[in-house]
């Protein structure tokens, strides 16, 4: 007859038996968000260069930089980052406002910035799994420039990846950017609308 | 040469003359609990001053140094800019490597007296970066961040005429190299000098060159490129930092045999792998036990 000690062990190694695939099942899913990820990035990265050398007018090029960016970035979560803390002190309308202005003010940046980067390579690296979520290493190089590490940090990997921020040499973009806005507001009275205001006519100037 | 005629030296007297003349920021009331997070985490309290010295730094870049950068970038073609750049960060090598020791960090050290000793002569002077190609690579060093190693905190911001944004511990780092660079203190008379200012001016030229476009879009899309410089200069200095810090690789002797170490290392990482999923094997089976209890026990 069994005693009770060696019937508990044998009831405890079933499961055991079972955990222990599952241990690696789930290593080998983490590594899957990881290569998600990767592929996603270069996914993107490969539709940006194509922006990049494609001829056409401004018009054109804006479009095409606005599909991606509604495509690849999730520009709400980012734009209500970097407004930190007057997100909730902003009225509905001004947080339509702002969210309008801000996928606007990417849009312009973007476009703006594509033509230094003609003839630029990129290679992708591997991506760690963090809180944030899936940090995805690239190496940047353009005519003219040194190489530079670009870091995409990508949430939601394994459903629908979305980037929610971009780290160029240890600079996050979103941080700085939040960082920009946060030191505006404190020089203007904390007056979400002035920073409006501010968007508006950068978005105006550089497009 | 005096020291007093070394362009740096001279540079940090100039800015102990000007220490005294500086104004503070008003803190925010104690009541907006926001607007004080916000204020400490931009950990400025001298931003007046800061902000009246980068609008001077800014005009004076915006007349001399751009120009000189954007005329050297026209003059010289991207190899002979890749040259003097290598050039440059050879003769930084003997503070880069003081600073690895002092941060103990035996593979960085290793890293830039091979750079320095491949580069000065096979790399001719400096000018090719060979020791990268055999797998030397480059590394960020000064002294500001042994003193962050060392755990020495950065400070309140600063904004410096000519060094531009910086904090406290990395303005001292920065003393600290140019004392110790035995550049500093090498030869003297006319020519040593000369030599020296023009070292000098190649530096800030070439570092100047080196970020024409960045810079440039900065100032096109950010709303407050002050502020948005004193971010990135902090960011950017932590990353440098953290990447010492975690760079830990060691350095095998000469003398030891290698596979043997590279097995052992092998075999440590299989242990250490298995050890985890026993452990977590552990765990379902203790989870595994309770419940199977739990069962018995709702049982009877």
């Amino acid at each position: 007859m069994l005693n009770r000690r060696k019937f508990i062990s044998l009831i405890a190694a079933l499961p055991a038996a079972f955990a222990l695939p599952a241990v690696f099942s789930r290593r080998a899913w983490a590594s899957a968000g990881g290569d998600r990820a990767t592929s996603f990035i270069k996914a993107t990265g490969e539709k940006l260069v194509a922006a990049i050398n494609a001829a056409g007018s401004i018009e054109q090029r804006r479009q095409v930089v606005g599909g991606i960016i509604d495509a690849d970035i999730d520009v709400n979560a980012v734009a209500r980052f970097c407004l930190g803390r007057f997100w909730r002190t902003a009225t509905p309308a001004q947080q339509q406002q702002y969210l309008g202005l801000f996928r606007n003010m990417l849009v312009t940046n973007i476009s703006l910035k594509l033509g230094e980067y003609r003839g630029v390579r990129f290679t992708v690296g591997a991506a760690q799994d963090r809180d944030e979520g899936e940090i995805v290493s690239t190496v940047v190089a353009r005519p003219n420039n040194p190489a530079t590490n670009i870091q995409w940090v990508v949430a939601n990997a394994t459903a629908d990846p979305k980037i929610i921020d971009v780290i160029a040499e240890g600079t996050s973009l979103r941080l700085t950017q939040r960082d920009d806005y946060a030191s505006f507001l404190s020089q203007h009275g904390n007056n979400v609308d002035s920073l409006l205001g501010a968007i508006r006519q950068q978005v105006t100037q550089n497009g | 040469m005096s020291p007093a005629l070394h362009p740096r030296l001279a540079l940090a007297a100039a800015l102990l003359l000007l220490g005294p003349q500086l104004g503070c920021a008003t803190p925010p009331p104690s009541s907006d609990a926001d607007a004080v997070a916000d204020f400490n985490e931009a950990n400025d309290p001298l931003e007046p001053t800061n902000r009246v010295l980068y609008a001077i730094n800014n005009g004076l870049d915006t007349v001399i140094l751009r120009p000189l950068a954007i005329a050297y970038r026209n003059v010289f073609p991207e190899p002979v800019r890749n040259g003097i750049h290598n050039v440059l960060s050879n003769l930084g090598t003997p503070v880069e490597l003081g600073n690895d020791i002092l941060e103990a960090k035996p593979r960085h050290a290793g890293d830039t007296s091979m750079r320095f000793l491949i580069n000065t002569t096979v790399g001719v002077a400096g000018l090719f970066d060979v020791a990268k190609t055999v797998g030397y690579p480059d590394h960020d060093n000064d002294f500001g961040m042994t003193l962050a190693l060392w755990g020495v905190p950065e400070g309140p911001f600063l904004y410096l005429p000519v060094l531009g944004p910086t904090n406290p511990r990395d303005a001292v780092g920065h003393g600290v190299d140019v004392v110790g660079d035995p550049f500093t203190w090498v030869g003297q008379g006319t020519v040593v000098t000369v030599l020296n200012w023009t070292r000098w001016g190649f530096n800030i030229v070439d570092q100047r060159e080196r970020v024409l476009d960045p810079i440039d879009s900065i100032k096109k899309t950010a709303l407050d490129p002050y502020a948005t410089f004193r971010s990135l200069y902090r960011q950017h200095r932590r990353a440098q930092i953290e990447q010492a810090r975690t760079d830990n690789r060691a350095t095998i002797p000469i003398w030891f045999p290698q596979q043997a170490a590279a097995q052992q290392a092998a075999a440590q990482q299989a242990a250490a792998q298995q050890a985890a999923a026993k452990q977590a094997a552990a765990q379902q089976a203790a989870a595994a036990g309770q419940a199977a209890q739990q069962a018995v026990a709702a049982k009877n």
